[in-house]
């Protein structure tokens, strides 16, 4: 992928998720459709937070809501807690849909500005029917509260009363509120100011411990994912590029595309020259995908084989997957 | 330089069930013609509404004192229509949610043209054909496929191209840009932040970025303006903040940021406690309860806006001192 290939899957160690050949496409019109997501293979093991990070548009969020079964997707198999959920039908997986909650990219569009605070957190609860109206009272405190947001000031305003980092907050502890086993997060923080954004980061860590809870953790910000994630994969226009724990993808990033990727980093310094190996070449279309490594057109190394066949992937050090026929090894 | 911006005891409060929310305290912030600047400040200090209620976009239960003078003009004494004149063409803002800032249920194509032929007055073709050009600007792929989508058809990254595109069309005198890159990646979030320098070199721009990622600031700004519960806290050259920084929360921000060259896995430095209530006003250094250096001199009284004779601005007893 840019490649294919399923030699970073680990099934021997019981996955909490296993994702096999993934497949996504956007109709656009008779003839032609986005490819979004094509063919991709994960898993994740219980207590990982895998972080996907990856270019606008290569297909992130549509990964996500995929596992979600938001919609169907057109291929590939999704076992979750050993259940294969890409096959059941609607009653079943009704059923499983509180062990996986979401938290979406436009949190505060995906509140509903008509609900009260407690009622927004309150909803799920009543839906699942966890408790007395007494008890789930006390939940929604508890919850405002591991967020950080003052019960007593919040529980009765409206989302649009709020900023956008406190909308993030609601739509968190709505989010952890059925206490799912997997909890996967499209860009929790990006619209977090920094400070705020350490906080929620080290709130999903300490929820994670808490709960015992398992992160899918989506970020276009290299050095959030850093931050929090145990192992990082990297996607370019729907393809997996290279997986590997955050230490060694730093450091010794082996995928063209993963190293202009992390020299892109803003450095929050103004002395420091940006040293900006920008990405040349044209933005990708998904909807005629290159041949070969799609990553091809903007790849400075890319050779004739890089057209003609799409690079599997391979494990370069243990632990660490490359897709690319020519990895940067030095 | 000429003042292109003046702001005055600028103040916005909204009357909520619980009282008046003071979500802008007495504001005085000049921008200069061809200046950028930075606001940050943590989420809820009144970025966002600084910046609309500049452009006169608040909801009938604000209240807004002060002034705001745009080319010498005071806005407050202009009627809604003679406001409304300057969007665009004058004033353009990128709004910080880009799925709700566009309308779901029109093509990207319409939305676009729309400011291009009511306030430009081009014709229909001249309309599309510049628009498309705006889409290759902001760096979206397939534009004439783009022009025919819905919003909701688009990825988070590329909605917020489209509302950049349509901001930048009318070449606004002054661009506020609320959080335009924080849903970008990294890679595009360096094209979008170029684009914004070119166009602002080109058009002679003036740009206020409002962010909470002090490396886009360090990279893309003249000047930096810290904001904390409504107030400017703190306001440098950006070089000499970051060199210079003299508030504890400007430096507290910063030490907040994970960065690359930090090993991972560990935990964050975090300002603990939250911003005041907006609906109170303590006696004191908003900031104290929060603050590390703070004495009880910050709790019984509020410092005052102190300038530096480099023009560095800062509100606090016990600034920083030294090389940071
Ligand atoms: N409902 C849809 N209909 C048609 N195309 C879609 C739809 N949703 C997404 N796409 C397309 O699928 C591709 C992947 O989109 P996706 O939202 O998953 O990207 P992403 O990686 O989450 O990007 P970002 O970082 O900008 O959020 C894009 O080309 C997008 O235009
Ligand atoms: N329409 C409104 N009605 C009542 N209060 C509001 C309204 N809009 C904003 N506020 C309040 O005003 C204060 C400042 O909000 P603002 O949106 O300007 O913050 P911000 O600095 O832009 O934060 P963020 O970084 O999260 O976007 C907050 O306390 C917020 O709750
Ligand atoms: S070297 Fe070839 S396979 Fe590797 S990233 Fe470049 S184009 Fe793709
Ligand atoms: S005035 Fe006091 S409390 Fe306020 S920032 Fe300075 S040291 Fe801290
Ligand atoms: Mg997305
Ligand atoms: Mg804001």
């Amino acid at each position: 992928m840019a490649g294919t290939g399923k030699i970073h899957l680990r099934p021997q160690s019981s996955p909490i998720l296993s994702v096999q050949d993934l497949v996504v496409n956007f109709k656009v019109d008779r003839k032609s459709f986005v490819s979004a997501v094509a063919g991709i293979s994960f898993d994740v093991l219980r207590g990982e937070t895998l972080a996907i990070v990856g270019e606008s548009g290569c297909g992130k969020t549509t990964l996500g809501k995929a596992i979600m079964q938001l919609p169907r997707p057109k291929g590939g198999t999704i076992v979750l807690d050993g259940e294969d959920i890409s096959k059941m039908d609607g009653k079943d997986l009704r059923l499983v849909r509180p062990k996986v909650q979401m938290i979406f990219q436009d949190a505060i569009s995906s509140l509903d500005p008509r609900l009260q605070v407690k009622n927004l957190i309150d909803e799920p609860l009543k839906v699942w029917k966890r408790g007395s109206a007494e008890e789930r009272s006390g939940r929604v405190d508890n919850l405002l509260d591991a967020v950080g947001l003052d019960p007593a000031i919040v529980r009765d305003r409206r989302s649009y009363e709020f900023s956008g980092g406190q909308c993030q907050r609601i739509s968190i502890a709505r989010a952890i509120a059925l206490d799912p086993m997997l909890l996967i997060c499209d860009e929790p923080v990006s619209a977090l100011d920094v400070s705020v954004q350490a906080q929620i980061l080290n709130l999903l860590q300490d929820m994670k411990n808490k709960l015992g809870l398992t992160l899918i953790f989506i970020s276009h910000d290299l050095a959030v994912v850093k931050a929090v994630s145990t192992r990082v994969l990297v996607m370019y226009l729907g393809k997996i590029c290279e997986i590997a724990d955050p230490d060694d993808l730093y450091l010794k990033p082996a995928h063209h595309y993963s190293r202009a990727l992390i020299a892109a980093v803003p450095i929050p310094n103004p002395e420091v020259q940006v040293n900006f190996a920008r990405l040349g070449g044209e933005p990708p279309s998904s909807i005629n995908p290159p041949s070969g490594c799609r990553f091809r057109p903007r790849c400075s190394s890319a050779s004739d084989r890089c057209a003609a066949e799409e690079p599997k992937l391979q494990e370069i050090a243990p632990g660490h997957f490359v897709a690319c026929h020519h990895p940067i090894v030095d | 330089m000429t003042d292109l911006l003046k702001l005055e005891d600028f103040r916005v409060s909204f009357s909520t069930p619980r009282g008046d929310l003071h979500a802008v305290r007495s504001v005085d912030l000049t921008i200069l013609k061809g200046e950028s600047v930075g606001i940050v400040g943590e989420s809820g200090s009144g970025k966002t509404v600084l910046s609309r209620a500049t452009m006169g976009l608040m909801p009938s239960t604000a209240t807004q004192t002060g002034s705001a003078f745009f080319n010498g003009t005071d806005l407050s004494t202009l009627s809604r229509d003679d406001l409304r004149s300057h969007w665009g063409t004058g004033m353009a803002m990128i709004f910080q949610d880009p799925l709700t800032s566009l309308n779901p249920v029109r093509r990207i194509g319409s939305q676009l043209t729309e400011g291009l032929t009511v306030r430009l007055g081009m014709g229909r073709e001249q309309a599309r054909s510049r628009a498309v050009e705006l889409l290759d600007r902001v760096r979206i792929p397939d534009p004439l496929v783009t022009m025919k989508k819905y919003p909701g058809e688009l990825s988070g990254g590329m909605r917020q191209r489209i509302v950049i595109a349509i901001a930048i069309a009318c070449t606004p005198e002054l661009l506020f840009a609320d959080e335009p890159t924080t849903a970008l990646d990294v890679t595009v979030q360096a094209q979008v932040l170029e684009l914004l320098t070119e166009l602002r070199a080109e058009r002679n721009m003036t740009m206020v970025l409002v962010t909470h990622d002090l490396g886009v600031v360090a990279g893309h700004t003249d000047r930096v303006v810290v904001m904390y519960a409504g107030q400017i806290v703190e306001t440098a050259p950006t070089k000499d903040l970051f060199r210079n920084m003299k508030m504890p929360y400007t430096e507290a921000l910063l030490k907040s940021i994970p960065r690359l060259d930090q090993p991972s896995g560990q935990r964050l430095q975090v300002i603990s406690g939250r911003l005041p209530d907006p609906t109170k006003t303590e006696p004191g250094c908003a900031f104290a309860p929060r603050c590390t250096y703070a004495t009880d001199k910050c709790r019984a009284e509020a410092p005052p806006l102190t300038t530096a004779p480099n023009g560095h601005q800062y509100r606090c007893f016990f600034p920083i001192t030294g090389a940071n």
